[in-house]
């Protein structure tokens, strides 16, 4: 593990994953790229349908047909995963990189005991003896902060609360020491106290750890908490990156500043909430220029003639805009 | 103090699941089962006054849907009265008349909420037709004055549900409640399953109907931000009992009971960056077997011998404000 690798541990460069439907060719991904370092937590943040799932998926190599990664690169400490064989690709999945999902059913298999699905996980890439394997087992359950986990090995999934099944997932995802964590809105459909925990524990992981973690959602106010980078989506692009306090605090993508200002508390209560007025458009017929052009207020005829490209604004602070707030900045 | 518009004293609401016939047999041969009863609601009064917004906070399991349903009179009440303009309306599975039309319900999945095989006149357009609102002449011009109300295009009243986004399908089921010209909306997670820009839509689409309409509502909600934005006076619930009520804006700025604190804390905030996060400990326990004394004792930091004992009563703790814990007692 120590291979003595100093560049990022993911580095992800112009990627496209586009599925051929029958409609057409809907660009899923189009053209999306971003780096993470060692134990830094990057906030990958859209709408429905703005591809942020995708792109994770994409790392993993885990999108199926029609869909495919048509172009790019996503190099993993220095490896690029595009093209891997089948055989290396699951190597490295659930060994070097774990994905934890929205829905903890989608890991855990519903007829076999917690044990038998995390024994199995461990010994998919490591010769250790059973009784090894569940030890490590038993003691990624405590990580998370499940109570008694040497009774809990033996129980079946649907005997776990919501909170406390999609905590078995992230130990699962914890197992063989991962270094990066791909983490797909794993606390959407927790409740407020129970995110809380699960924020808590994977904090802790990315910082004592030293694993880097991705984390997928729709929710601005999880990011700012979180993360220290973000990349803000829309329609398959990157709209926006930059470190959480600068894009929260100053975005320079009118989508970026739409969407902080749709949020009920950073409005006056009772006021009218500032809206994006349309919806996300179809992936399926994307227009030429800019894909928020319609229904953002600083749009000119220049942004519906070509997609404009993303620029480095500002060291560290890029944009897909060629109208940027960057009103009192140098 | 004006009239409460809808009035809930006492209401409690137990879901029995009997014993089947083997669990019957087993018992006669001294087994000693019992029947499994959720307590959903327990002991609950509530009374809401013409134009006010009332929200109703609680995480999952803790009875908010249901006393929802109670209040729009779609479950009967265990135990309970249920007032609607001083008028004892408890148990009349149909309202008759003003009571029933004038309290209308929207669901939280815009996907299940629509009949699929409906073309959305017809949705809208049933039920005023039925109660005799409008005459078949009129039908049309009241599904376009509908339609525009909530901000749909009128030429799309031939088409099917499944013809629309999400968001969209919200204000068709915000049309359907409207179209028979209620008083009081109950909202329940109305707002969940839609994306951050589309959610700022339809709650402007709220704040705009209370206005124009002079409605009065009960917004529940997992959400404590658009709870804080929308609502005047917020109510807490925590498995089956209210802990706490009050003005939104002291609430929040001083919540009383420690779980409102918990909850308030643990809300992720745009502002709050790179947060340490302190969960509360523990699991929501099940509503099956509730915790005796105070529900909460097993995750409360503060919690004494008397809270593990005896149930604590809603008391006043301020003008308007009502929280239920024995450290108010000094």
């Amino acid at each position: 593990m120590s291979s003595g690798f100093a560049g990022p541990t993911l580095e992800v460069r112009g990627l496209r994953t586009h599925f051929f439907t029958r409609g057409g060719v809907v660009k899923a991904v189009d053209g999306v790229s971003f780096e993470i370092g060692k134990g830094r937590i990057l906030g990958l943040v859209g709408e429905s349908g703005s591809g942020k799932t995708i792109t994770g998926f994409s790392i993993l190599g885990l999108v199926d047909p029609p869909g495919r990664i048509v172009e790019g690169e996503i190099r993993f400490k220095g490896e690029n995963l595009v093209g891997l064989p089948d055989d290396r690709l699951r190597a490295i999945r659930g060994d070097r990189i774990a994905m934890i999902f929205q829905d903890p059913m989608m890991t855990l298999n519903p007829v076999l005991r917690v044990d038998t699905q995390m024994i199995e996980a461990v010994r998919a890439h490591h010769p250790v003896s059973t009784k090894e394997a569940r030890a490590r087992a038993r003691d990624a359950l405590g990580r998370v902060g499940i109570p008694s986990p040497d009774e809990r090995l033996g129980a079946y999934p649907h005997q776990f609360s919501g909170g406390m099944r999609q905590r078995v997932a992230i130990a699962i995802a914890l197992l063989n020491n991962p270094e990066l964590i791909i983490a797909d809105e794993p606390t959407t459909a927790l409740d407020v106290t129970i995110q809380g925990q699960i924020l808590y524990e994977v904090q802790k992981l990315c910082r004592e750890g030293g694993t880097s973690l991705i984390w997928i959602t729709h929710d601005l106010s999880v990011v700012a908490g979180l993360a220290d980078h973000v990349c803000v989506m829309y329609a398959g692009k990157i709209a926006e990156s930059g470190s959480v306090d600068d894009v929260l605090d100053r975005p320079m993508h009118p989508y970026t500043k739409g969407l902080l200002g749709s949020v009920p508390s950073r409005n006056k209560r009772g006021s009218p909430l500032a809206q994006i007025p349309g919806m996300t458009p179809s992936l399926l017929n994307l227009p030429d220029g800019c894909p928020f052009a319609e229904r953002c207020p600083r749009a000119d005829g220049d942004c519906r003639a070509a997609l404009p490209p993303m620029v480095e604004h500002l060291p560290g602070r890029a944009a897909r805009c060629i109208h940027p707030h960057l009103e009192g900045r140098a | 103090m004006t009239e409460a518009l809808i009035e809930l004293r006492g209401i409690v609401k137990r879901f029995v699941r009997p014993l089947d016939v083997a669990a019957k047999v087993a018992n006669v041969l001294g087994a000693g089962m019992e029947e499994e009863v959720v307590h959903a609601v327990d002991h609950v009064d509530l009374a809401i006054r013409p134009g006010e917004v009332v929200g109703l906070v609680g995480e999952s399991g803790c009875g908010k849907s249901t006393l929802g349903r109670i209040a729009a009179g779609i479950l009967p009440p265990s135990e309970g009265r249920v007032f609607y303009r001083g008028k004892d309306v408890t148990g009349d599975k149909l309202r008759g008349g003003k009571a029933q039309l004038g309290t209308q319900m929207i669901f939280q999945d815009p996907f299940a909420s629509l009949n699929p095989r409906k073309r959305v006149e017809d949705i809208i357009g049933e039920a005023p037709l039925v109660h005799g609102l409008v005459t078949r002449a009129e039908f049309g011009g009241y599904v376009e004055a509908t339609l525009h109300r909530v901000g749909l295009d009128p030429t799309f009243r031939r088409r099917y549900p499944h013809q629309f986004s999400g968001g969209q399908r919200q204000r068709i089921g915000i049309a359907r409640a409207l179209a028979v010209k209620p008083e009081f909306l109950i909202c329940d997670e109305a707002v969940a399953a839609l994306d951050v820009s589309i959610q700022a839509q339809v709650l402007n689409l709220f704040m705009d109907l209370r206005r124009d309409l002079n409605l009065t509502y009960l917004f529940i909600s997992h959400d404590l931000g658009v709870v804080e934005h929308l609502s005047d006076r917020v109510v807490i619930m925590y498995l089956g009992r209210v802990v706490e009520s009050g003005a939104t804006e002291e609430l929040f700025r001083a919540p009383n009971h420690p779980y409102t604190q918990a909850l308030l804390g643990g809300v992720p905030r745009i502002e709050s960056r790179h947060r340490r996060f302190e969960p509360v400990t523990g699991e929501i326990p099940s509503p099956l077997h509730p915790p005796p004394g105070c529900h909460f004792h097993p995750r409360c930091s503060h919690a004494t011998e008397r809270c593990r004992r005896e149930v604590p009563a809603l008391k006043e703790v301020a003008p308007g404000r009502l929280s239920a814990c024995h450290l108010n007692d000094g």
